[in-house]
């Protein structure tokens, strides 16, 4: 069956053009359903194979479809790697795919582009899934590529927004500044290992001596690369942009899968970063900044996706924070937990805000409890997911980058329990303006609001049950299950660390974060259920720390300032002096200069055929000169 | 008699006649000259062996082509307006082009007396001779020569009729 | 019977043809009749003629005078067409002078 892999993502290309060509004549539940259909398809062959290979002593297998590339020393395949953690990426890809496919049929209803919307979600797909399955960085790179334009395709999905569109062309332009890091990075990868094939490269890598400097350039870029595709500092601000796009696409794509692209890649790359611990420190440490930072900005925001966004750059914050301290099966398991539980919450913020007929402003929100069950209950177990409340699977996820943080500098630690608190504190906020309190929203809203139907909710229950019990694949030592992750991953972790912190830590550990969470949880209720605080209206003045939360730290104003404002002049410069005065002045007087010769010309043909045979006469005699003195 | 007298003869009718086809004022004077000179060629055909090459010569050029001219000058009627001369300057700069051309092909043709006869066949311009060459090595140019007359005298008559409105 | 090449050398014929030749310039040079033009091109061709002949005779190949032949037939061809082109003009324009037929003045 692992020969069929070719199969996983031809599905979803197919479906991208069979959707993309009929368009207009398909209605919504055609488009939807073979789009959703080619994904399930792709699922259930991820599963058998996933079968397969998780099975005892299996051995990781490439699939060549052909040679790609053949030039001099240089040879590349295009060739799948069937390993256990592309089958782990393969099955939350395709899974958590099929269920926003699914959702999207009910999201999208209304909407009259729809076969657009769902073409593009499958092409994303098809890249999604090279970009796992490649079995070298070229492979990875293309499907690197496709995902990112289909990130902004989806993002400027209502182009005719100016500011989507704008949000489109950030994301975009923000990844092009990772993904030349990481070519840069693959490129450095063949010079110095001759190869770009995973196998070889960890192979020839193993040979090396710890922080040589190849290695570590190596990671670094490559960890450029991770920064524009995870949203990290500095290339974050793209993402909180991004939910322009519908939400099933910021569900997908800007929680679940797409941004987690950077930790696959790093964890696919665990050799060469294991080799680098100064790289993998600078990992640590923007991963750590990022998480705590984003945290703070999501503490003021009210719209309830850039919410969940800022929540999504601090959990990839986590994730960083994990591999930049050599815990790579951790960092894998946060991604899988994370794309459970933030698919959910966006996809519950979808259905809240197709409730409130495109509200997103929590401000506008309140008392959704008892119109919205389905959906409260799900946000509600995605909450306490992100929140790391035991038995949920963000939990086991959580506490175990915590405990492993723990062992490898107390004070990072430090950081990362604050913003875990933090998380928890900006997470019950949002959930308590949105479902407690009282219906702030206008008359027409409240008259319109309604449970959304099955296709939608069906995936909110499917992965609100995988949020429940997802982490039990990690449990926590303490506990005397077997950590089936780890012990998955095992084979493709080449070296990992195995310090385990003790038994006395993590039970305080965890009794203190159900301590704090509780505390958090009432603080929290009572502040804006009970006393029924509700955020400041953009009108009011706001002290100087909120108004810095509030306006993002100003980030992107000071990007603006020191690069676009700059980059713009150098353009109207380059463009009025180089471009007109130059390059244009030059096509131009080329041209005059042309014509007025020409003119002249012309008046040789003077239509006198005795002036033209006297010419010709002329040329026979010069040809014959030649001929003789020659 | 010095047997190289009649060329002499013939070459300086020759060059007296086509002098006076170009510099006549009248036309048909000119063509008169031309049918002339057509003769004297006639002639160093003769001279030169090629008895059946002046009988299709005479036939075809002085017979045929000429007539031709001369019914065209008629059906013009050309004659009684005296054609307008080029100004003096440009019939200046015509005689000395056709004169340096005249001394450049002498100049590059320079080396043709030190050819030795290689052959003394007489009967090379024979009707025999002659007949097996065309339709022998040359039948498919000879043929298609019939397609190029057949064609040029389709367009002569197409361009000659009064187009039919 | 012998040709006169055994009395002259092969290069009198080859001056005489260019001579004839030149004239035949000159006088496309020289007149505007469109008609005398035409002629002076005969005059030309004429001149080639006679310089293969005179080759051929001298060579003792026959395929001279076989190219004589085609280009007589040519010759003819041209002419009537030519001819017919210069009716159609006159009637067209009440002219043959070569400087008015300048209507494909650039």
């Amino acid at each position: 069956m692992v020969q069929f892999a070719w199969l996983i993502p031809l599905l979803p290309l197919l479906g991208f053009i069979i959707v993309g060509v009929l368009n207009k004549r398909l209605n919504v539940a055609m488009s939807g359903g073979i789009a959703s259909a080619a994904v399930l398809f792709s699922f259930i062959i991820s599963a058998i194979i996933f079968g397969e290979v998780a099975r005892e002593g299996s051995i990781p297998e490439r699939v060549v479809l052909y040679d790609w590339i053949s030039s001099g020393n240089l040879s590349i395949s295009f060739s799948f790697l069937i390993d256990r953690l592309s089958v782990i990426m393969l099955m939350v890809v395709t899974g958590v795919g099929t269920l926003i496919h699914l959702y999207s049929i009910g999201y999208m209803s209304h909407e009259q582009d729809h076969p657009r919307f769902f073409s593009y979600l499958n092409l994303f797909i098809f890249f999604m899934l090279l970009l796992v399955l490649g079995s070298n960085y070229i492979v990875m790179f293309v499907g690197w590529e496709g995902v990112g334009l289909c990130s902004y395709l989806l993002i400027g999905f209502w182009f005719k927004n100016i500011d989507y569109s704008n949000a489109a062309k950030k994301a975009f332009i923000m990844n092009r500044i990772g993904d030349l890091g990481l070519l840069l990075g693959v490129f450095l990868i063949y010079m110095t290992f001759g190869s770009v094939n995973f196998n070889e490269v960890f192979i020839s890598a193993a040979n090396l001596p710890q922080n040589n400097a190849a290695v570590t350039a190596i990671c670094l870029l490559l960890f450029v690369g991770a920064m524009g595709k995870s949203a990290q500092i500095p290339l974050y601000t793209w993402l909180p942009d991004a939910m322009a796009g519908p939400t099933p696409v910021s569900a997908l794509i800007h929680a679940a899968t797409m941004v987690t692209a950077g930790i696959y890649m790093i964890v696919r790359s665990n050799v060469l970063y294991a080799l680098s611990p100064d790289a993998s420190s600078i990992v640590a440490f923007v991963g750590i900044t990022t998480a705590f930072f984003a945290a703070t900005i999501g503490l003021k925001q009210n719209d309830i996706k850039k919410v969940l966004a800022y929540s999504t750059v601090s959990q990839l914050g986590y994730m960083f924070v994990a591999l930049g301290v050599g815990a790579y099966q951790t960092a894998l398991f946060h991604v899988i937990t994370h794309a459970f539980f933030k698919a959910l919450l966006f996809l519950g913020a979808g259905s809240v805000i197709h409730a409130m007929s495109g509200e997103q402003d929590v401000r506008r929100m309140g008392a959704l409890k008892k119109v919205l069950p389905i959906t409260h209950l799900t946000f509600l177990i995605g909450t306490l997911a992100i929140v790391g409340l035991p038995p949920f699977a963000g939990f086991f996820s959580k506490d175990e980058i915590l405990a492993k943080v723990w062992m490898y500098s107390p004070i990072m630690f430090v950081i990362l329990a604050i913003t875990s608190v933090l998380t928890a504190v900006y997470m019950f906020r949002l959930y308590w303006l949105t479902f407690y309190g009282e219906f702030r929203g206008s008359e027409h809203q409240k008259n319109h609001l309604h449970e959304s139907p099955v296709t939608m909710t069906l995936p909110l229950i499917v992965l609100a049950v995988l949020s429940s019990v997802g982490g039990f694949i990690g449990m926590p030592e303490l506990f005397h299950a077997p950590h089936f992750l780890n012990e998955f991953l095992s084979p493709v972790i080449f070296k990992s660390s195995h310090e385990e912190a003790s038994h006395t830590f993590e039970i305080l550990l965890m009794s203190v974060s159900v301590i704090l969470l509780a505390i958090i949880m009432y603080a929290t209720y009572s502040y804006y259920v009970t006393k029924k605080v509700k955020p400041e209206e953009d009108s009011e003045e706001l002290d100087s720390f909120a108004k810095l939360l509030t306006n993002k730290y100003y980030v992107d104003e000071i990007y603006a300032a020191i690069i676009t404002k700059p980059l713009d002049k150098l353009a109207a410069f380059v463009y009025k002096y180089i471009d007109q005065g130059l390059i244009d002045k030059t096509v131009n007087n080329t041209g005059t200069a042309l014509n007025g010769i020409s003119g002249q010309l012309r008046k040789l043909q003077n239509g006198n055929i005795g002036a033209y045979i006297f010419a010709m006469v002329i040329g026979i005699i010069t040809i014959l000169v030649l001929t003789m003195i020659i | 008699m010095n047997p190289s007298l009649p060329f002499f003869v013939l070459a300086s009718l020759s060059v007296f006649s086509a002098l006076m086809v170009v510099l006549s004022r009248k036309p048909v004077h000119s063509v008169l000259y031309l049918i002339f000179c057509f003769f004297t060629i006639g002639g160093h055909y003769l001279l030169l062996n090629a008895q059946f090459l002046f009988a299709v010569h005479i036939i075809v050029y002085a017979g045929a082509i000429m007539v031709l001219f001369l019914f065209t000058l008629m059906f013009i009627n050309m004659n009684k307006e005296l054609e307008p001369h080029k100004t003096n300057l440009i019939k200046v700069a015509a005689t000395v082009a056709a004169g340096c051309l005249l001394i450049v092909m002498v100049g590059v043709t320079k080396g043709a007396e030190s050819l030795a006869a290689n052959s003394t066949r007489t009967d090379v311009g024979t009707v025999a001779n002659l007949g097996k060459a065309l339709y022998g090595q040359y039948l498919l140019p000879f043929e298609l020569i019939s397609i190029l007359l057949l064609a040029a005298m389709v367009g002569a008559v197409l361009l000659g009729k009064k187009s039919v409105e | 019977m012998n040709s006169i090449l055994q009395y002259i050398p092969l290069n009198y014929y080859v001056a005489l043809a260019a001579i004839i030749f030149a004239i035949g310039v000159m006088g496309v040079l020289f007149r505007r009749n469109a008609i005398i033009i035409f002629m002076c091109i005969e005059l030309m061709l004429n001149a080639v003629n006679m310089l293969l002949t005179a080759f051929s005779t001298f060579h003792g190949d026959e395929s001279g005078q076989v190219m004589v032949f085609f280009i007589m037939a040519v010759a003819a061809a041209e002419v009537a067409v030519g001819l017919a082109i210069l009716v159609m003009i006159y009637n067209n324009i009440r002219t043959v002078d070569v400087d008015e037929l300048n209507k494909l003045q650039g």
